[in-house]
C-alpha cells in the first residue's frame, strides 16, 4: 500500500500497481460500481450522440445559469459520496463494541472520516452554495450574466478538478487519515509519509483557486452589474448574503491557500514551518487554518440565511420584516466571523483572558443571528403562510437551528468547552447547524427555484417524504451524539469499550438510515418531477407569486435573462412591478450582446488537475510538463480577442413571442 | 453607481418606467475584479509576513539575518524594482497618449529592471544555499525563503505577463482591451513594489539593523 | 398542517427530555471539583439561553399554525414590515442574555483557568496550605500515556492514580503529534503538544476508577489510547506508590524511554519503580537523545541572535542502520553543544551521528555570539 520512498521511479514517481487497493474488498466493490456506472453513462452519451451537445451547450458554457446547474449536479454527486462515508462511519461505530473491531480497520476508518469532512464542506456544501449564488444572483439583480463569464466556467472546472482528485484517491493510493483540517505534526511527512495528505493538499488547492475566483467574480457582479435603480438597500436579501459570503471567500481562502502551501513546503521540501525541530510551530498552523475555517462556516450559512429570507417573504405573502436590520445583521456577522477563530482551540492553553475574549466575541455573533431569527418570525406574523416545500424547510430550520445555536454558544464558554471540545457533542453541534442550517436552506432553495431553472415544479409527495425523513432523521441521528458527548465520548474513535454506549450509536445509525431514505426520496423526487414535467409545468415564470426580479422572466430564463434590462424602483422589484401594473414589452427588441462559449476553462482545469496528480505522486517530469502547458494555455487564451457576439434581434423576437404565447395559453 | 435610471425608459400605466429599451451597459468590472484579486493576493502575503513575524527569530541555533543578509545587494535590488515601477508609470503615460512605440519601449525597460531584480534575487538565494543557509536549516530561513521567494515568483509571472502583453500590443496596438490589460498589470506591478517595501523593511532592515 | 407542527414540537422537546434524564452521564455528574464547576456552568448557560430559545421555538410553531393560509380568520397585513419598538426588542433581548453570559464567561474562564492553582478542593472546602499538590508529568506517546510522579520518583504507563481531595498539578507534553489529555470525571481537557508544556490543575473528590483518554485524534492507534484513572484514599495511594517502588518495573531511563516511545497500540499498564529525574524535561525539550540540542538551549541561543554562520555546521543526520531501507524521516537534528553542565565530546560520540554535508567534527566552530545564551 505504502510505496517505498526509496523506490520512486523517474517515470511514475511513487505510483505503482501497489497503489491500487486490490486487497480492500469494500474499495474494490465501490470501484466496480463506479466503473460500471461510468461506462453505462459514457455508453449512453455515445449511443444517443450527445457528446457534441454536451460539450457545446454545457461543458464549455459560460452561461451563469448552466454553470449554476452544473455546480448543483456536482454537489449532488459528491453528496452521495460523502454520505456513503457517513453511513460507513455510523455502521462501524454501531457495531465496534465489546472487543469487536467492527468492519473497518483504523487505517481505512481514519481516511473515511477525513474524506467525509473534506467532501461535505468543500465538494458538497461549497458547490451547492456557489451554484445557487451563480444561478440566482444575476437574475435577481437584473443582469445578463456575471461580470466575468469565462472565469466563471474556469472556476467551476477547477472545483470539479479538486473533486476528481478526491475521488481518485479512493482507487489510486489513499486519502489523508488526519482529520479534515490535517493538523501537523500528524499531517507532516514524518507521521503521514504516504500520498494521502498530498491528495488532500492538492485537491483543496485546485478547488480553492476555483472558489476564490468565483468569489471575485460574484463581488464584481453585484457591485457593478445591478440593474438601474437597484441601490444597495434595494438588493434582494439573498444578494446581500451572497455579497457578504463572497467577501468572506476572498478574504479567507487566500489564508487557506497559503497555509496549505506552507504545509506542502514542509512535506515536499523539508522546511520547518510546522515541524517540531528547527524552530517551527504546529500551533501556528492551527491558528492559520481556523482563520480560514471559521469564516468558511459563515460562507456557507449566510447564503442559506438569504434563501430563508426570500422563501419566508414569498410564502408569507408579505414583505420581509426588518430588511435594514437584516442587512446590518449580515454585515455584522461577516465582520465578527474574523474575530472568533480561537474558539476552536480553547484547550491549547492560551490563557484565560485570550480565551474569554474569543468566547465573548463568539457569543456576540449570536445577537445578529438572533435578530435574523426574529425577523423571519415577524415576517410570518400576520402573513398568510402557504406551506409549500420551501416553507416547510424554513420552519424546520428555525426550530432546529436555534438548538444548534444554543449548543454553539455553550461551546463558546471556555470552561464548558474544556469538557465538550472534541466530543460527540461538538459533532452534534456542527451537524445541527450545517444540516439544520445550510442543508435545509439548500433544499428550501432547490424546491423554491427549481421551477425557475427548469420550467416545472418539483413533485410535492416525494418532496414531503424527503423533508420528513431529513428532519426526523436529523434528530434521531444527532440527538444521541449530544447525549454521547455528555457521556464523555470523544470524536473519531473507531471502537468502544463501554457497552452501555452502544444503544445510542445504534439509534444514531437508524437516524442516518432515515436520512438515507431522505436522500433517496430527493433523487426520486427529481426523477418523478422530470417524468411528470408536463403536469407540473409552469408557463408563467412566476409560480409562487414571487417578489424579486428572477420571477419576472420566463422559466427557464432565456440565455440573455431579460429582453430589456429592468429598472428598479423599490425593494421586491417584481412585486412592485406587479402591483403597479407593469406591462410586458412585446415589440421593439434589439440585438443582445453576449459572451461566447469557450473550452479554455475545461482545458486549463484539466491540466491543473493533472499537475496536482503529478505532484501527489512525485512524477516530476509530468508536473513540469503540465505546469508549462498550463502557462502556455493560459497565455494562448489571452490571444483570443473574439469573446463575444450578438444574439440577433430576430432570435430575441422568436423567444419572446413564444413566451407571449405561453403566457396567453396559461391565462 | 448604476443607481440612477437612464432617460430612455418605457412608462407603465402610472407613468413609472420598469425597463429600459436601450442596451444597458454596466460599467466594466475588470479593474474592480482585478483589484479584489490583488487584495486576496495581499492576504497571502499577510500570512507569509505573519509567519515570518512568528518564526523570524527561530534560528534553530543557526545564523540570523544579521549574519546572512547583504544589505548593499538588497538596496540595489530595491532600486531595480522601484525603477521598474517608475518606468511602468512612464509606459502608462505614453499609453494615455496612444503612442504604441514608446509605450512598448518603456514596457521593455520595465521588463529589463524586473529581470535585473530577479537575477540579483537568484544570486542571493544561490549564495545563501551554497553557504548552507537552506530553507531547511531553520524556521527563520523557511519563512524567509518562502516570503521572499513568493514575491520573486510574482515578479516572474509579472514578467511573463509583461512579455505577453508587449507581443499583444505590438500586434494589435493600444486597443481598449489591451489598455485594460496594461492597467491590470500596472496595478499588479505596483502592488509587488509595495509588498517589496514591506519585505525590505521587515525582513532585511529590521533583520540586520 | 396539524401533524407537521405537532411532530416538530415533539422533536423540539427531545433534547430537553434527554438533558433532564442525564444524571448518570459523566460530564453531567463528574467526581472532581473542577469538572463539577464546569458542569454547573453548562447548566447555567443552557438555562440562560433557554430564556430566548424556548419562546422562539414556541412562537415559530405558533405563528406557523396561526398564520397558515387556510386560516382566513387571522389578520393578514402584507405591508407591515417595520416596527422600531419591535426591532429594539429583537436586538436587545439577545444582547441582554449575552451580556449576562459574557460576564459569567469572563469570571468563570479566569476562575477555572487550568493554569491556575486550585484554591478549593470542593465547594466550601479550601485547599490545605500545608499539603503539597500531587505533581504529575503526563507525556502523550504513540499511542499511550506516560505518567511521571517526580515527587515519588516513579512512572506508569496507561495507569494514573491520585489521592482523593489532594490537588493535582499536571504538566503535559507529547513526543510526536498533538493529543488532548482528558479525564471527564476529573476536569476539562488540555492539549498535549510536542515541544510545549501545558498545565492542568484538578482534584478528585470521590474514590473510584474513571476513564481517561486522548481526546484529540492522533493517528492509527488513537482509539486505544485509553487509561484508567484511580481516585484512591491517601493511604491507598501511599501503598500504591510503595508497591510500585518495591516492584519489578525497572528504571525508566533515557534508553528505556526511547524503547517505550516506539509506536505501539493497546499498551497494557506498565509501572517503573524509578525514573530518570530529568526525563520529563528532556522529553519536553526534545533532547532525550543527548546528541540533540535541547529546545530551551536552542531558544536561549536564538534569543541571543543565533549561533552565527558556525551554526550552519551544526546539523547532523542519523546514520541509516538498516541496509537498503529508506532513510528515516525527521532524522536531521541540531546537535547539542557543550555547556558547563554538559562537557563536550562524549555524548555526541556515543550517538550514532554523522554530519550532513560537512565531514569535519563540528563542535569546534560552534561558538555562540554571547556566552550567556549557552548556559541552562
Amino acid at each position: 500500500m505504502t510505496p517505498n520512498p526509496a523506490s520512486e521511479s523517474v517515470l511514475f514517481g511513487k505510483l505503482s500497481l501497489a497503489a491500487i487497493p486490490l486487497h480492500e474488498p469494500i474499495l474494490l466493490a465501490t470501484f466496480a460500481v463506479v466503473a460500471i456506472g461510468g461506462v453505462a453513462v459514457l455508453g449512453a452519451l455515445t449511443y444517443y450522440r450527445v457528446w457534441g451537445w454536451l460539450w457545446r451547450d454545457w461543458l464549455t458554457s459560460i452561461d451563469h445559469k448552466k454553470i449554476g446547474i452544473m455546480y448543483m449536479i456536482l454537489g449532488v454527486i459528491m453528496l452521495l459520496r460523502g454520505f456513503s462515508d457517513a453511513i460507513m462511519m455510523r455502521l462501524q461505530q454501531a457495531i465496534a463494541f465489546g472487543g469487536s473491531e467492527g468492519y473497518l480497520p483504523p487505517h481505512h476508518y481514519d481516511q473515511i472520516f477525513t474524506a467525509h469532512g473534506v467532501i461535505m464542506i468543500f465538494f458538497v456544501a461549497m458547490p451547492f452554495i456557489t451554484g445557487m449564488m451563480n444561478y440566482i444572483v444575476p437574475l435577481q439583480i437584473g443582469a445578463r450574466d456575471v461580470a466575468f463569464p469565462f472565469l466563471n466556467n474556469f472556476s467551476f472546472w477547477m472545483t470539479t478538478g479538486g473533486a476528481v482528485l478526491v475521488m481518485m484517491s479512493l482507487f489510486v493510493g489513499e486519502f489523508a487519515a488526519t482529520g479534515w483540517l490535517a493538523y501537523p505534526p500528524l499531517s507532516g511527512i514524518e507521521s503521514s509519509p504516504t500520498v494521502g495528505v498530498d491528495y488532500y493538499i492538492w485537491a483543496l488547492q485546485v478547488a480553492g483557486v476555483g472558489t476564490l475566483l468565483s468569489g471575485v467574480n460574484l463581488i464584481a457582479t453585484i457591485v457593478k452589474m445591478r440593474a438601474p435603480g437597484m441601490t444597495m438597500m434595494r438588493l434582494p436579501i439573498f444578494v446581500w448574503t451572497a455579497l457578504c459570503s463572497n467577501i468572506l471567500i476572498v478574504a479567507s481562502f487566500p489564508v487557506l491557500t497559503a497555509t496549505l502551501a506552507l504545509l506542502s513546503a514542509d512535506r515536499y521540501l523539508g522546511t520547518a514551518f510546522f515541524t517540531n525541530d528547527f524552530g517551527g510551530s504546529a500551533m501556528m498552523y492551527v491558528n492559520l487554518i481556523w482563520i480560514w475555517g471559521h469564516p468558511e462556516v459563515y460562507i456557507l450559512i449566510l447564503p442559506a440565511f438569504g434563501i430563508f429570507s426570500e422563501v419566508t417573504a414569498t410564502y408569507c405573502g408579505k414583505r420581509l420584516f426588518g430588511y435594514a436590520s437584516m442587512v446590518y445583521a449580515t454585515v455584522v456577522i461577516t465582520i465578527l466571523s474574523y474575530l472568533v477563530w480561537l474558539h476552536h482551540f480553547f484547550t491549547m492553553g492560551s490563557g484565560a483572558s485570550v480565551n474569554s475574549f474569543f468566547g465573548i466575541t463568539t457569543m456576540i455573533i449570536s445577537i445578529p443571528t438572533g435578530a435574523k431569527i426574529f425577523n423571519w418570525l415577524f415576517t410570518m406574523y400576520r402573513g398568510r403562510i402557504r406551506f409549500e416545500l420551501p416553507m416547510m424547510w424554513t420552519v424546520s430550520f428555525m426550530v432546529t437551528f436555534v438548538i444548534g445555536g444554543m449548543t454553539g454558544v455553550l461551546l463558546a464558554v471556555p470552561p464548558a468547552d474544556f469538557v465538550l471540545h472534541n466530543s460527540l457533542f461538538l459533532i452534534a453541534h456542527f451537524h445541527n447547524v450545517i444540516i439544520g442550517g445550510v442543508l435545509f436552506g439548500l433544499f428550501a432553495g432547490i424546491a423554491y427555484w427549481f421551477p425557475k431553472a427548469f420550467g416545472f415544479k418539483l413533485n410535492t409527495f416525494w418532496g414531503t417524504i424527503s423533508f420528513w425523513c431529513w428532519t426526523i432523521g436529523f434528530y434521531v441521528a444527532f440527538m444521541p451524539l449530544y447525549v454521547l458527548g455528555l457521556m464523555g465520548v470523544t470524536r473519531r474513535l473507531s471502537k468502544f469499550d463501554d457497552p452501555s454506549l452502544q444503544i445510542w450509536f445504534v439509534i444514531a445509525a437508524l437516524g442516518a438510515g432515515l436520512i438515507a431514505i431522505g436522500i433517496a426520496s430527493f433523487l426520486i423526487q427529481i426523477y418523478v418531477s422530470f417524468r411528470d414535467r408536463e403536469a407540473l409545468t409552469d408557463t408563467t415564470g412566476d409560480p409562487w407569486d414571487g417578489r424579486t426580479l428572477e420571477w419576472s422572466t420566463s422559466s427557464p430564463p432565456p440565455a440573455y435573462n431579460f429582453a430589456f434590462t429592468p429598472v428598479v424602483h423599490d425593494l421586491d422589484a417584481w412585486h412592485d412591478m406587479k402591483k403597479r401594473g407593469y406591462v410586458r414589452p412585446t415589440d421593439g427588441f434589439i440585438p443582445i450582446h453576449m459572451p461566447k462559449n469557450t473550452g479554455a476553462g475545461v482545458v486549463l482545469a484539466g491540466i491543473s488537475t493533472l499537475l496536482g496528480f503529478a505532484l501527489i505522486w512525485h512524477i516530476w517530469w509530468l508536473a513540469g510538463l503540465s505546469f508549462v502547458a498550463l502557462i502556455a494555455t493560459a497565455i494562448g487564451h489571452t490571444f483570443n480577442y473574439s469573446r463575444d457576439f450578438h444574439i440577433p434581434a430576430s432570435d430575441v423576437v422568436m423567444t419572446e413571442n413564444e413566451r407571449t404565447r405561453l403566457l396567453g395559453a396559461g391565462a | 453607481m448604476t443607481a440612477q435610471a437612464p432617460a430612455s425608459t418605457v412608462p407603465a400605466d402610472d407613468g413609472v418606467n420598469f425597463y429600459t429599451r436601450e442596451e444597458h451597459h454596466p460599467e466594466n468590472g475588470t479593474l474592480l475584479g482585478f483589484w479584489i484579486y490583488l487584495m486576496s493576493d495581499c492576504l497571502i502575503f499577510a500570512v507569509l509576513f505573519a509567519c515570518y513575524g512568528v518564526l523570524g527569530r527561530s534560528y534553530a541555533a543557526g545564523p540570523s539575518g544579521a549574519d546572512l543578509f547583504d544589505l548593499k545587494l538588497v538596496a540595489l535590488n530595491t532600486l531595480f524594482l522601484l525603477l521598474s515601477s517608475i518606468t511602468y508609470g512612464f509606459a502608462m503615460l505614453e499609453m494615455a497618449k496612444n503612442r504604441t512605440a514608446t509605450t512598448l519601449l518603456w514596457l521593455g525597460v520595465t521588463g529589463f529592471f524586473g529581470l535585473c531584480f530577479l537575477s540579483v534575487e537568484l544570486y542571493e538565494f544561490h549564495h545563501l544555499i551554497e553557504e548552507g543557509a537552506t530553507p531547511q536549516r531553520s524556521a527563520f530561513l523557511s519563512s524567509f525563503f518562502t516570503l521572499v521567494g513568493t514575491h520573486g515568483l510574482h515578479v516572474t509571472f509579472g514578467s511573463i505577463w509583461l512579455v505577453t502583453l508587449m507581443v499583444q500590443v505590438a500586434r494589435l496596438g493600444l486597443t481598449a482591451e489591451n489598455k485594460r490589460r496594461l492597467m491590470c498589470l500596472s496595478m499588479f506591478w505596483h502592488f509587488l513594489d509595495v509588498v517589496w517595501i514591506g519585505v525590505f523593511t521587515f525582513v532585511y532592515l529590521m533583520g540586520t539593523l | 398542517m396539524a401533524s407537521p407542527v405537532r411532530a416538530l414540537r415533539l422533536t423540539a422537546l427531545l433534547p430537553l427530555l434527554l438533558i433532564l434524564t442525564g444524571c448518570d452521564w459523566v460530564v453531567m455528574s463528574p467526581s472532581g471539583d473542577v469538572a463539577m464547576q464546569q458542569r454547573d456552568l453548562i447548566v447555567i448557560s443552557t438555562a440562560l439561553m433557554l430564556l430566548i430559545i424556548v419562546p422562539v421555538i414556541a412562537l415559530t410553531l405558533l405563528f406557523a399554525w396561526r398564520y397558515r393560509s387556510s386560516n382566513k380568520d387571522a389578520t393578514y397585513d402584507p405591508d407591515w414590515h417595520h416596527s422600531t419598538q419591535l426591532e429594539v426588542v429583537i436586538w436587545a433581548a439577545p444582547l441582554v442574555i449575552i451580556i449576562a453570559l459574557g460576564a459569567i464567561t469572563w469570571v468563570s474562564t479566569h476562575l477555572l483557568d487550568p493554569y491556575r492553582p486550585l484554591n478549593r478542593v470542593a465547594d466550601g472546602r479550601s485547599v490545605d496550605q500545608a499539603a503539597q499538590p500531587l505533581e504529575v508529568q503526563a507525556v502523550a506517546l504513540d499511542w499511550k500515556w506516560l505518567f511521571i510522579y517526580p515527587q515519588y520518583g516513579i512512572a506508569t504507563v496507561n495507569e494514573l492514580a491520585a489521592p482523593v481531595d489532594r490537588p493535582i498539578s499536571f504538566r503535559l507534553t507529547s513526543t510526536s503529534v498533538m493529543n488532548s489529555f482528558f479525564i471527564p470525571a476529573l476536569a476539562g481537557q488540555i492539549y498535549a503538544m510536542p515541544g510545549m508544556d501545558t498545565k492542568l490543575h484538578a482534584v478528585i473528590n470521590k474514590a473510584g476508577v474513571f476513564n481517561g483518554f486522548s481526546a484529540n485524534y492522533s493517528g492509527a492507534g488513537f482509539s486505544d489510547m485509553r487509561f484508567k484513572f484511580h481516585g484512591v484514599s491517601g493511604e491507598e495511594f501511599e501503598k500504591w506508590v510503595a508497591d510500585i517502588k518495591a516492584g519489578q518495573g525497572g528504571n525508566l531511563d533515557r534508553a528505556a524511554y526511547t524503547g517505550l516511545a516506539e509506536p505501539s497500540v493497546k499498551e497494557a499498564p506498565k509501572r517503573f519503580q524509578s525514573v530518570a529525574p530529568d526525563l520529563y524535561d528532556a522529553i519536553l525539550n526534545r533532547c532525550v537523545d543527548p546528541a540533540r540540542m535541547c529546545m530551551k538551549d536552542m531558544m536561549a541561543v536564538d534569543a541571543e541572535g543565533g549561533m552565527g554562520m558556525a551554526g550552519l555546521r551544526n546539523v547532523f543526520e542519523r546514520r541509516v542502520d538498516v541496509p537498503g531501507a529508506p532513510p528515516a524521516t525527521g532524522s536531521r537534528f541540531v546537535a547539542a553543544v557543550c555547556t558547563p553542565q554538559r562537557p563536550r565530546d562524549g555524548e555526541i560520540k556515543s550517538a550514532a551521528a554523522t554530519p550532513i554535508a560537512f565531514d569535519k567534527p563540528l563542535i569546534d566552530g560552534a561558538q555562540p555570539r554571547s556566552a550567556g545564551g549557552m548556559t541552562e
